[in-house]
């Protein structure tokens, strides 16, 4: 009898094995068969023009004859919607995951925990459509620019974004930093402060970078709500007050219009490629950076 | 196994409701993000007199009308723009006939902010602002002020009809662009938005989206004028320049419910319906 259940439970245990096992191969033949699915319909439109004239060229007029199928501006508005928002959610995430972490106490903490997770539950859609609405104008006025659908109020608005992502993630970071590093800095004499910045951050450095790349991540892939407010205008900025359109957007704005088949919906496709490419790699920095930790 | 019955029955159920549906007189109509309030009137009226009809109508753009026409989604695609040489050639493979009906005419009307003193401007100087030629609105009478172009995105039978008629002038040679500073915008009433608010911008949309809070410019075919206002007078008398067929699309000659829908607007009550949303009757 004693035999018959230890069995049973062992079977049990292999078979949850077999099973998380199974999700794990699954998940990366789904990455491996949309990797295959886009490359596919994406390489196509390299038969059409050069792959340097699609990453290099500077026009992107899809549907004139004959189409220009420049993506540099696409991808200038891209990076620099990214980059402004990395400049402002980066230290504002960092610092609230600080304060989360090491010094709001008791209900404080859990009060702006729950908080940040309920800005991350915010449909980009509505934050889009608030950033229309309140955002657009007041970069209009306060700077004194021809309009308010800048790569600036796409960075604003993606900052709220990704700060949420990357207040949790650090501050899970800073948690895992066992206790007595703190304390044995503090038991020298350090300040409160000095132990936080010299010995916390720096022992949790690996997981906060990975937060930041994750962060980036997120901001890169949003769609809606820069289609909404960085104006869309593919042509490459000199200033980050002026209209950008994002790689993302464009696929979402003109995936209605393509004729399958077409070098236009090829296209469409390529750009998801290049898109799928960044944001690998910004995984693998991530990924990079928490396993340096664990050595 | 109560509950795995109980399963079974329901599904039945949804699968016997879906198929009622599609075998019912539920009409799918869509495409033109233009003519996206006409259809709504035309369906409303048309339910109203037929309350066992069901029309449904979503907006998307010209393109996205006839993408859905030949992958069977819609039965009628709603176009303001003729479809193209590739669209039918995609039609044909997949055995679809597209059918064209001119439902109505539209003014398209270029737009600005009502406090912007420019009211008038010729086609030549419509097309260098929207090329990026003419920068300033200081250029073309008005103030020192910079020029915000908005544009609808390629989607869009309102945007390719206005570069090739007013950007490249009919010419089918030419090779001209929207300059790459306009902003492209998802609908008619995002233009509208940013019109009302912005005292620099200038777009273009069909007629019908205009209200008091922006102002249709007249315009003229050159230096020498007369300019016209995109009024329906102007439009059925063919005076205001930027004028296009409103189209509908259906695969083969419509039959049963579909003819009737056809027919009610092509009806007097539904060209009347196309004068009431600010649009120009054929019939």
């Amino acid at each position: 009898m004693l035999k018959r259940r230890w069995s049973a439970k062992r079977l049990k245990e292999a078979a949850i094995e077999k099973c998380i096992y199974l999700s794990g191969i699954t998940s990366i033949v789904l990455v491996a068969l949309i990797f295959i699915f886009l490359a596919k319909e994406g390489f196509a439109i390299f038969r059409t023009i050069g792959f340097g004239d699609f990453l290099l060229g500077s026009s992107w007029y899809p549907i004139s004859t004959p189409a220009k199928f420049g993506i540099l501006p696409l991808m200038a508005g891209s990076l620099l919607v990214t980059l402004g928002a990395t400049l402002i959610a980066v230290p504002i995430g960092i610092a609230s995951a600080v304060y989360i972490s090491e010094v709001a106490s008791g209900k404080i903490k859990e009060i702006l925990k729950s908080g940040i997770e309920l800005l991350a539950a915010i449909p980009s859609v509505v934050l889009g459509f608030i950033g229309m609405m309140t955002l657009v104008p007041w970069v209009k006025s306060t700077f004194h620019i021809p309009t308010g659908l800048t790569a600036f109020s796409g960075a604003v608005m993606l900052a709220f974004m990704a700060t949420p992502t990357i207040v949790s993630i650090a501050e899970d970071a800073l948690n895992a930093v066992p206790r007595r590093y703190k304390e044995a800095a503090l038991a020298l004499g350090s300040t409160r402060w000095q132990a936080i910045w010299r010995v916390v951050l720096p022992a949790a450095s690996s997981g906060i970078v990975a937060a930041v790349m994750l962060g980036i991540g997120r901001v890169i892939g949003e769609t809606m709500a820069v289609m909404m407010i960085t104006g869309n205008a593919a042509r490459i900025p000199d200033s980050i007050f002026q209209p950008v359109r994002t790689l993302t957007a464009t696929i979402a704005a003109e995936m209605g219009e393509t004729v399958r088949g077409s070098d236009h919906y090829f296209a469409l496709f390529a750009i998801g490629i290049v898109l799928f490419i960044i944001t690998f790699f910004i995984n693998l920095i991530a990924d990079l950076a928490v396993h340096h930790k664990a050595k | 196994m109560r509950k795995f019955q109980w399963f079974i029955v329901v599904i039945l159920s949804v699968l016997g409701a879906s198929s009622g549906l599609a075998t019912g007189n539920s009409i799918q109509i869509k495409g033109s993000d233009t003519m996206v309030n006409l259809g709504q009137a035309w369906a409303e009226a048309y339910m109203g007199k037929h309350p066992d009809a069901f029309v449904a109508v979503t907006g998307g753009g010209s393109g996205t009308g006839i993408a859905a026409l030949l992958s069977g989604t819609c039965d009628i695609a709603e176009s303001s723009r003729s479809i193209k040489k590739e669209e039918i050639n995609q039609a044909k493979a997949k055995g679809i006939t597209p059918t064209e009906f001119i439902v109505g005419l539209d003014g398209l009307a270029v737009v600005v902010n009502p406090a912007n003193p420019v009211s008038q401007l010729t086609i030549d100087q419509l097309a260098d602002i929207f090329a990026g030629k003419i920068k300033n609105w200081k250029e073309v009478g008005g103030r020192d002020l910079s020029i915000v172009l908005l544009s609808r995105e390629v989607n869009s039978g309102t945007h390719v009809y206005f570069k090739e008629h007013v950007l490249r002038k009919g010419d089918a040679k030419s090779t001209v662009e929207f300059a790459p500073e306009a902003l492209l915008m998802s609908s008619s009433q995002a233009i509208a938005d940013e019109i009302s608010q912005n005292t620099g911008a200038i777009g273009y949309y069909g007629m019908g989206y205009v209200n008091q809070t922006q102002k249709a410019v007249a315009v003229a075919k050159d230096n020498a004028g007369p300019y016209y206002t995109p009024t329906l007078d102007n439009v059925v008398s063919g005076q205001y320049y930027i004028s296009r067929p409103l189209i509908f699309y259906t695969n083969g000659q419509p039959q049963g419910a579909l003819k009737d829908i056809i027919d009610f607007v092509f009806s007097p009550e539904g060209q009347q319906i196309v004068k009431d949303t600010d649009f120009v009757p054929v019939k």
